[in-house]
């Protein structure tokens, strides 16, 4: 990997005109598109949670314990992530690979919880198919745990071939981990939205 | 390793063979938009040929040459063609083009990702086509409205090709999209400020960034109707609390900033070919700029227009109607600065400027027209009726296909070398704009007798018939002057006169480089002082921005050094599994798997493949 970029030599311009990588203002493009997604995911599951004519209803299912214990997991991701980019940068090779693996180990462990949810609801009554809520409840987080299963399968692969070298990722190519990073916050982001106007905001009434 | 590295070294070379191989392989921005262009006029002209057999069975009261079934597989294929794989893709060929030699840089951000944008494409384009062959193309209108969708009103597979099809389609443009906000942001020649961009790159900005954030919006809508028709879930069923109209209010939430997309490229072609052929800079950029900002902000902001016959009440129809009526406040400045970039101008009528002033013309129409759907009465004598026909056609044939067409003549001499036939454009040309006016002009007049749309025949004596004859003569005008285009295209690629370099005296940086552009665009990367840095260079006595005393000229590489990224063949791989994914969840959705399966490898081909100095880091 790391032999090929410094026998061919660069002849174009290097700097950008933002001075921003072009791959990183292409993550920022592309979580701006993001928004929208699951922009418009919300906005049907807000028009939907009251309105189906059968049960179960969001009151019936939810279970804020369980959820929230989740949603800990997946913040505390974030934090493993920020460490794990903060030890590539300062060329800490072991210390990159552990929160690298703690990072998808967490969004894995969340994918569990996921799991055990929607195998929770359907043995409670409420499949995709059963009402409006549960159509627009299962795409929503359904979208959002894919989302996490990319992160994870990423993130595996940053660790995998992190042992391709005996340098693990060296700091040059910290922005590997960075891209990768943005992505994760990101979709952490989103799921503390959910988790707000899903499961807080859906359980009171 | 070490066979890898000798790739890299001979890259610089390895872009410019020929041979299909090296056709597939491409990552060449020139060559893909070459790919995009070749594509969507194929596609125009599958579009057209629709278009024709519907003219032709309406053609007379009482016909019976097509089905009613066929005919609305024929309408709703003619419009998808013409708005996903003709109108954008030839915005796409453009954008591919002209952006890396507007901004002089030496080909996009991402060419591996330009080229899966294309093949995703064309795979797309080919799925949903497919479906003439596998039961039946679509045939719920171009919309789609639930419930016309539901498994019940629309058995079969039709509607599953819809959304698959349109699924990849959009994921092939919102890469695109992102690829050419990067490269515009990103990779502009030292001195480009935003405020001296070309407007045609200006608008393909606004056009990109309308994609990324209107595309994911689509694609909620697709999903949906998916997990609707596959899996029950009961998003547009009224009777489980679902809500049909929610299919409509994301489809135009999408559906009217995609206008936009349809017709701003053509807006930024015509903004360089007035002033090349007025041989005055564009008046107002500014205003001309900003304006396409302010109609891509609006743009998000007026979707419910489509619905006002829905019941949506007062509130909502009232706050809709104006800011419909506001979104025409930007489109007139830009059309009132177009005009005034022709007054008192030496005006030179060659072809692009017959086009260009073709587009302004009757994109006035067809504006106009629009501004009268803003009015919630009106539009509900009109909703429905071949009036709206009139009109979407005065804004996507006679402004986007028009503006697009006066692009193909500007740019041929870039792309090709070759001039095109003038004879045989100006005869196009006015083909074309007589064709249309006679086509779609007396849809005005019947629709507002109150012929619906979407009707397969009307009887004897509903008043309809000599309008409807009159329109279809017009088609077969309008295929007269197609087929006079292709033949000045071949004639003109084997013969036509030579180009030069700048065979217009153009204005933008592309006209500084020889035609065709050698590979790697320029040899020295330009340094930008001024809006017009092409003619400021040619007439540094009218610049208005002149290079300060000190400017030293860049110095030109050696070609040969030069090292533009590798073919690649991951890119076809990915498009290819992503499209199969799509295609097989049809036949069954875990056979899906497959596609999912080739797509992953080709993913992890990709992103461990040496790329040139380009993409690797
Ligand atoms: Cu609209």
């Amino acid at each position: 990997m790391a032999t090929h970029s410094t026998t061919a030599p660069h002849t174009g311009p290097l700097a950008t005109t933002t001075g921003l990588d072009h791959r990183k203002l292409l993550m920022w493009t592309f979580l701006a598109s993001e928004c929208l997604f699951f922009g418009s995911l919300i906005a049907t599951f807000l028009l939907f949670k009251d309105a189906s004519v059968s049960g179960p209803i969001p009151q019936e299912v939810l279970n804020i314990p369980v959820t929230s214990t989740s949603t800990f997991v997946l913040l505390t991701s974030s934090l493993s992530m920020v460490l794990a980019l903060a030890a590539i940068q300062r060329g800490d090779i072991v210390s990159g690979r552990v929160w690298i693996l703690a990072t998808a180990v967490l969004g894995a462990t969340f994918l569990g919880f996921q799991v055990f949810e929607f195998k929770e609801f359907i043995d409670e009554g409420l499949k995709p198919s059963t009402n409006v809520f549960g159509a627009s409840f299962f795409t929503l987080t359904g979208f959002h745990g894919a989302h996490v299963a990319v992160g994870v399968i990423w993130l595996m692969s940053l660790f995998i071939f992190s042992f391709k070298s005996k340098d693990g990722i060296p700091a040059s190519k910290s922005l590997d981990v960075e891209l990768c990073g943005l992505y994760w916050h990101f979709v952490d982001i989103v799921w503390v939205v959910i988790f707000t106007v899903v499961y807080l905001i859906s359980s009171l009434e | 390793m070490a066979s890898a590295v000798g790739a890299i070294g001979a890259a610089g070379a390895a872009p410019s063979e020929s041979g299909v191989w090296s056709w597939i392989t491409t990552v060449d921005h020139k060559r893909i938009g070459v790919l995009y262009g070749v594509s969507a006029i194929l596609f125009f002209l599958l579009g057209g040929s629709e278009a024709f057999l519907i003219r032709m069975q309406l053609a007379s009261a009482d016909a019976d040459l097509i089905s009613s079934g066929v005919f609305s597989q024929l309408f709703t294929m003619h419009a998808l063609t013409m708005v996903f794989l003709a109108i954008m893709p030839l915005g796409a060929a453009f954008f591919n083009f002209l952006i890396p030699l507007q901004i002089g840089a030496r080909d996009v951000a991402f060419p591996r990702l330009n080229a899966l944008s294309y093949w995703l494409f064309l795979f797309g384009a080919i799925l949903l086509n497919s479906s003439f062959v596998f039961g039946g193309a679509p045939d719920a209108g171009w919309f789609a409205y639930a419930n016309l969708t539901s498994t019940t009103y629309s058995p079969g597979d039709s509607m599953d090709f819809f959304t698959l099809g349109l699924l990849v389609l959009g994921v092939s443009s919102l890469a695109a999209a992102l690829n050419f906000v990067v490269t515009i942001l990103n990779m502009r020649a030292p001195g480009m400020t935003l405020m001296r961009m070309p407007v045609f790159t200006w608008m393909a900005l606004i056009v990109s960034f309308l994609l990324v954030f209107a595309l994911p919006i689509l694609t909620v809508g697709l999903v949906e109707l998916l997990l609707w028709r596959f899996f029950d879930m009961p998003f547009f069923s009224a009777e489980f609390g679902g809500d049909p109209l929610l299919w409509q209010h994301v489809f135009w939430l999408f559906g009217h900033p995609e206008v936009y997309i349809l017709i701003l490229p053509a807006m930024g072609i015509v903004s360089e070919i007035l002033p090349t052929f007025s041989k005055k800079p564009l008046f107002g950029y500014t205003a001309v700029v900003f304006a396409g900002v302010a109609i891509a902000f609006m743009g998000f902001a007026v979707w419910a227009h489509h619905m006002f016959t829905v019941g949506l009440g007062p509130v909502a129809i009232a706050a809709f109607s104006a800011s419909t009526m506001l979104i025409a406040v930007p489109t007139g400045i830009k059309i009132f600065n177009w005009i005034f970039t022709l007054w008192g101008g030496s005006l030179d009528l060659r072809t692009p400027m017959l086009f260009s002033l073709g587009f302004v013309s009757l994109f006035i129409i067809g504006g106009l027209s629009g501004v009268m759907h803003a009015s919630p009465p009106l539009d509900r004598q009109q909703q429905d009726t071949y009036f709206i026909v009139a009109h979407l056609h005065y804004v996507l044939f006679g402004g986007s296909i028009m503006g697009l067409m006066a692009g193909i003549y500007f740019w041929f001499p870039k792309l090709t070398g070759r001039m095109m036939g003038e004879g045989l454009g100006v005869i196009h040309f006015w083909l074309m704009f007589i064709g249309m006016n006679v086509t779609f002009g007396p849809m005005h007049l019947v629709g507002i007798m109150g012929m619906p749309r979407r009707i397969y025949t009307y009887s004897e004596g509903s008043g309809w018939e000599f309008m409807n004859q009159l329109e279809s003569v017009g088609a077969i005008i309008l295929a007269i002057g197609l087929i006079i285009f292709a033949v000045n295209i071949f004639r003109s690629l084997r013969s036509g006169e030579v180009a030069g370099d700048d065979p217009w005296d153009a204005r933008t940086l592309e006209w500084s480089i020889s035609s065709p552009p050698p590979v790697y665009n320029f040899d020295a990367i330009p340094v930008v002082y001024s809006k017009e840095p092409f003619w400021d260079q040619k007439h540094p006595e009218l610049a208005h921005d002149k290079p300060p005393a000190d400017a030293v000229a860049p110095v030109a590489e050696d070609p040969a050094s030069i090292h533009m990224p590798n073919p690649s063949y991951w890119p076809i791989i990915v498009a290819f599994g992503a499209s199969l994914m799509a295609g097989l969840v049809i036949v069954n959705p875990y056979l899906a798997f497959i596609g999912g399966a080739i797509t992953m490898m080709g993913v992890y081909g990709w992103i461990f493949e040496p790329a040139g100095p380009e993409e690797h880091h």
